[in-house]
């Protein structure tokens, strides 16, 4: 039988995906289904003076009308869910709807239930509301000053916390420095984009207390403990569904308003209902990411060693505290400003600040991104100012491959890794001498061609349970897998990860078949209902594979020891005596007397002649906790040529190499490469939200948000090292976030590498034409270049 | 106020009452329960939606029901079935096309256009072609690779047809 692990083998979740047959949230259609639609602020800041929604009551069709003022004693506000000990964490009040003020262009102030969705959103239309408005302010660094408008009572200065990271002597380190370098970045606002917009059906059956919510997730589990809050009903009474999900990025992760209100409403009218975002709902609702104004410094001797590391992050918050929003810039952020080198000295302040836009949380990345896109540029940023090159200062400063586990400054110990290996294979892809000599050349002739180069980590596979509970998250990030055996040796695995596009039905059922020697075809992995899977975290933070694979792996060994048992009852021998072979246990040197694993599933699962003291059946249920994160990591290198008349930026060729350890299945890695390696190439060419000063989003439909197109978008070169974790059984990293934590610092690094002639030292991203061709203006008229063909 | 529309969807004939503002995007899913027609976007730029009207790919949150009458329409439902794939259903899987599949159907239908117009494109075509379309998990590479490769099945089969 050929080796299922490690083979590049078809996805079983596709043949429903590309017949359109498979059922996502907004395909559910359920008898006397109604229809929601939402009324939502026009205004980023503003009293609410009155609401009369009589003509929306009278309108036809329409079934009912909910205020803030009607729902506020029924349900508890949105809970954030992961308070950050140490930092004066301020969470104010988020209800369902807005009572008396609203503090986002897009705060949901009332809710239609209609009979259809047409007459739902015509009725939303005819709600009459009175606002006085009051100054907004977007910017998390201008939020956080004295003067600024004040957003919420109990936040003085819109201060959610101020949060410290220190290991070593930082301010002794730049004192001592030789070299010194200092970038302002500003990390703008990203709109996740799933394509599958959210929705949610609730259906309540008032006989039996049973509500059941089908719902965009990433994490059902997460979906009913917070549920369980806001409706104040038993955890017990509600079952939540993540059908197919197009999507999440992180933007599926947290609880919205908004499924609460349709869940309310289904145990009120007693009828089911179903509320569908369209995109422009999307683009002002949904959780967006990012959003850092950094003051960040670097130094070191002139020789290239890093001494030291400091920021100051204004990390915006917007209008009120989502899910995780408070970990993404902290405990996933500022603790991995050592990235892959040994930075002795490091000290960072994060600023987490209320403002008048969208809730911010967790974008593919999470924080990850924000922290490699500072430590790289300030990398290269440091080479230049020491005369050195950035492959040299990178390679001075890696964490040594034989020093893992290895414990940074801020405190993470790092399980494995080999940087320099990874390095090394990107640089095969090129011939990074010659390149050099030809850029030289071309910047005589105008030619303004960059090479970028990032050396990333992460921290990912989230993580262990007790470091979770020490940070605050309001969870566990173990997970989960029950394996069942059925008498004809055919399997179902059922899993608390929630897949959305990652291909975990296949990985998943690769490892079972493997462990046991069946055909791939006979394992069948189940997820996404509350009802059947076991206590799970969901999918998010490239946690699946790493942790939930690890407790299908464990349950699956489990199930394999017990079949043990009964094959040596059967063959009446010894355990010890028995080895498994081709998917068979036998007699040690008796071939044939082996049972085959179909053989052993009859024979526990009718338990006529089961071994003493051994219960028939055959499953076995592991949750899986991880001592410890993984810390994938990998080269990526991006080459651009940039047009100094237009200002547009070219990218020639773009090499991702990646090491997340074993690959499961090498086709489904690759995937979740290109995938993310675009989305941070969107980052760094093109995409931003925009508002304006008072606080309306200008980017509010995909003709403003610029989504990456596959016409704009480059060839994806992939290769990869193995380096295996110790931390769990399967040695496996996480693969889904290192696209896009690496990729748009790469970008970045080429193009300022482009512009060197020009004395351009940081443009900020999106890198658009409008941007670069103003910076090259903007050197050219201060005359910092070194003219070297800089006409 | 409703009107009758007698649409023909994938080779049947089916007669529905709709209002005169109500899209062909909304009556494929909510009145024939053809759900795999997505909706990803309100301003016809994700091409979720789209379908085969007379041949040729259109967007159908661009299109009244009632515009459609009389045109044949050919949705994702009508391309193939699970154990008889069209060439690109059987290349999207082949080539790992897909992740969470929400915008597939709109890629093959616009890839079916393209095909049919272009039978061997090169990958430049291909991701101009794609213009109207968007993917947030592939970073298209692999959507790329398979039209190419649908295009090849599609020119071997034609090229056997010619022989035989």
């Amino acid at each position: 039988m050929p080796t299922i692990f490690g083979s590049a083998i078809k996805r079983r979740e596709d043949p429903r995906l590309i017949t359109g047959s498979a059922t996502y949230t907004d395909d559910v259609k359920l008898p006397g289904m109604t229809y929601a639609a939402f009324l939502r602020s026009p205004y980023a800041h503003a009293k609410i003076t009155r609401v009369d929604v009589s003509a929306a009551r009278q309108a036809p069709g329409v079934i009912a009308v909910y205020t803030g003022n009607d729902v506020k004693d029924k349900a508890v506000p949105v809970p954030c869910a992961w308070n950050v000990p140490n930092c004066e964490l301020k969470i104010p009040h988020h209800h369902l709807l807005a009572c008396d003020t609203v503090r986002y262009a897009g705060d949901g102030v009332a809710m239609v239930v209609a009979e259809t969705r047409a007459q739902a959103r015509d009725a939303v239309d005819l709600i009459d509301v009175d606002y006085d408005p009051l100054p907004a302010e977007v910017d998390p660094e201008k939020a956080a000053q004295a003067g600024a408008p004040q957003f919420h009572a109990d936040v003085p200065n819109n201060i959610a916390f101020k949060w410290v990271v220190a290991g070593g002597d930082a301010a002794g380190a730049f004192e001592r420095a030789e070299v010194k370098v200092q970038l302002r970045i500003v990390q703008q606002r990203l709109l996740p984009t799933a394509m599958e917009p959210r929705a949610a059906v609730a259906s309540y059956n008032g006989g039996s207390g049973q509500l059941t919510l089908w719902v965009t997730s990433q994490n059902p589990h997460i979906h009913r403990f917070l549920c369980s809050v806001m409706l104040k009903l038993p955890e017990h009474r509600i079952r939540v569904i993540a059908p197919e999900v197009g999507g999440g990025f992180g933007s599926k992760i947290p609880a919205y308003p908004d499924e609460a209100m349709v869940s309310l409403a289904a145990m009120d009218l007693g009828r089911p209902v179903k509320w569908t975002e369209d995109r422009s709902e999307n683009y002002k609702v949904t959780i967006h990411g990012r959003d850092h104004i950094e003051h960040v410094e670097m130094c070191g001797t002139r020789d290239g060693r890093i001494t030291g590391l400091r920021t100051r992050v204004y990390a915006g918050l917007g209008a009120y505290a989502s899910t995780a929003a408070p970990g993404i810039p902290t405990i996933l952020h500022g603790l991995v400003y050592s990235g892959a080198y040994t930075i002795p000295n490091i000290e960072g302040t994060v600023y987490g600040v209320y403002t008048s836009g969208a809730p911010v949380d967790a974008y593919r990345g999470a924080g990850r991104p924000e922290a490699a896109y500072l430590v790289e540029r300030l990398v290269d940023t440091f080479a230049r100012a020491a005369h050195l090159d950035p492959v040299d200062v990178r390679r001075k400063n890696f964490i040594p491959k034989d020093k893992f586990p290895y414990t940074v400054a801020t405190g993470l110990i790092y399980d494995s890794g080999n940087y320099e290996a990874a390095l090394d294979r990107a640089l095969e892809k090129i011939d990074y001498k010659r390149f050099r000599e030809e850029q030289q050349a071309g910047w005589k002739d105008g030619k303004y061609r960059g090479i970028g180069l990032v050396s990333y980590i992460e921290i990912c596979g989230l993580g262990p349970s007790q470091v979770a509970g020490a940070v605050g998250f309001g969870g566990g990030l173990y997970d989960s897998a029950i394996v069942r055996v059925y008498p004809t040796g055919m399997v179902r695995v059922y899993i608390g990860a929630s897949p959305h596009g990652q291909g975990e039905e296949t990985t998943f059922a690769q490892i079972v078949a493997e462990e046991f020697g069946i055909p791939v075809e006979t394992v069948e992995i189940v997820h996404g209902d509350t009802d059947n899977t076991p206590q799970g975290w969901g999918t998010y933070g490239s946690r699946s594979t790493a942790v939930c694979g690890s407790a299908v792996k464990v349950a699956a060994e489990r199930v394999k020891e017990k079949a043990k048992k009964i094959a040596a009852h059967l063959l009446e021998a010894n355990e010890a005596d028995l080895e498994w072979k081709d998917g068979k246990f036998a007699v040690k040197g008796s071939p044939q007397s082996a049972r085959a694993f179909g053989e052993l599933a009859l024979a526990a699962n009718v338990g006529w002649n089961m071994p003493p003291g051994v219960e028939p059946g055959l499953e076995a249920t592991a949750f899986f906790d991880p001592t410890n994160f993984v810390y994938p990591f990998g080269t990526h290198i991006c080459l651009v040529e940039v047009d100094a008349d237009t200002g547009k930026v070219d990218v020639q060729r773009y090499i991702a190499v990646d090491d997340c350890g074993p690959q499961i299945n090498p086709m489904i890695v690759q995937g979740q490469i290109h995938g993310g390696v675009v989305q941070g190439l969107g980052e760094a060419l093109q995409e931003i939200a925009i508002y304006d000063e008072s606080g309306q989003l200008l980017t509010g439909t995909m003709m403003d948000y610029a989504v990456p197109k596959a016409s704009q978008m480059p060839h994806i070169e992939t290769d990869h090292t193995v380096t295996p974790s110790p931390v769990n059984p399967l040695g496996v990293k996480g693969c889904g976030e290192a696209g896009t934590i690496a990729s748009a610092a790469a970008v970045v690094n080429a193009v300022v590498d482009a512009l060197q002639p020009f004395g351009i030292s940081h443009i900020d991203k999106p890198l658009t034409p409008a941007r670069v061709w103003a910076a090259i203006q903007a050197a050219k008229a201060s005359g910092a270049g070194n003219g070297k063909g800089a006409h | 106020m409703q009107r009758s529309v007698t649409l023909s969807v994938n080779g049947a004939e089916r007669s529905v009452r709709v209002e005169p503002r109500a899209l062909l995007v909304h009556v494929l899913r909510d009145e024939l329960n053809l759900t795999g027609t997505h909706i990803g976007c309100d301003t016809s730029q994700c091409g979720a939606c789209t379908v085969l009207i007379d041949g040729r790919a259109v967007k159908s949150c661009t299109v009244l029901a009632v515009q459609a009458e009389g045109s044949p329409i050919t949705t994702i439902e009508g391309m193939g079935r699970a154990d008889a794939l069209h060439p690109l259903q059987q290349s999207f899987w082949e080539k790992h096309g897909l992740q969470c599949g929400f915008c597939t159907p709109g890629m093959i239908m616009t890839a079916a256009d393209l095909l049919q117009r272009n039978p061997d494109p090169s990958d430049d075509e291909i991701r101009h072609a794609l213009e109207g379309n968007l993917c947030r998990c592939t970073g298209y590479v692999n959507i790329v690779a398979a039209i190419k490769d649908a295009a090849a099945t599609v020119r071997a089969g034609r090229s056997a047809g010619a022989a035989a």
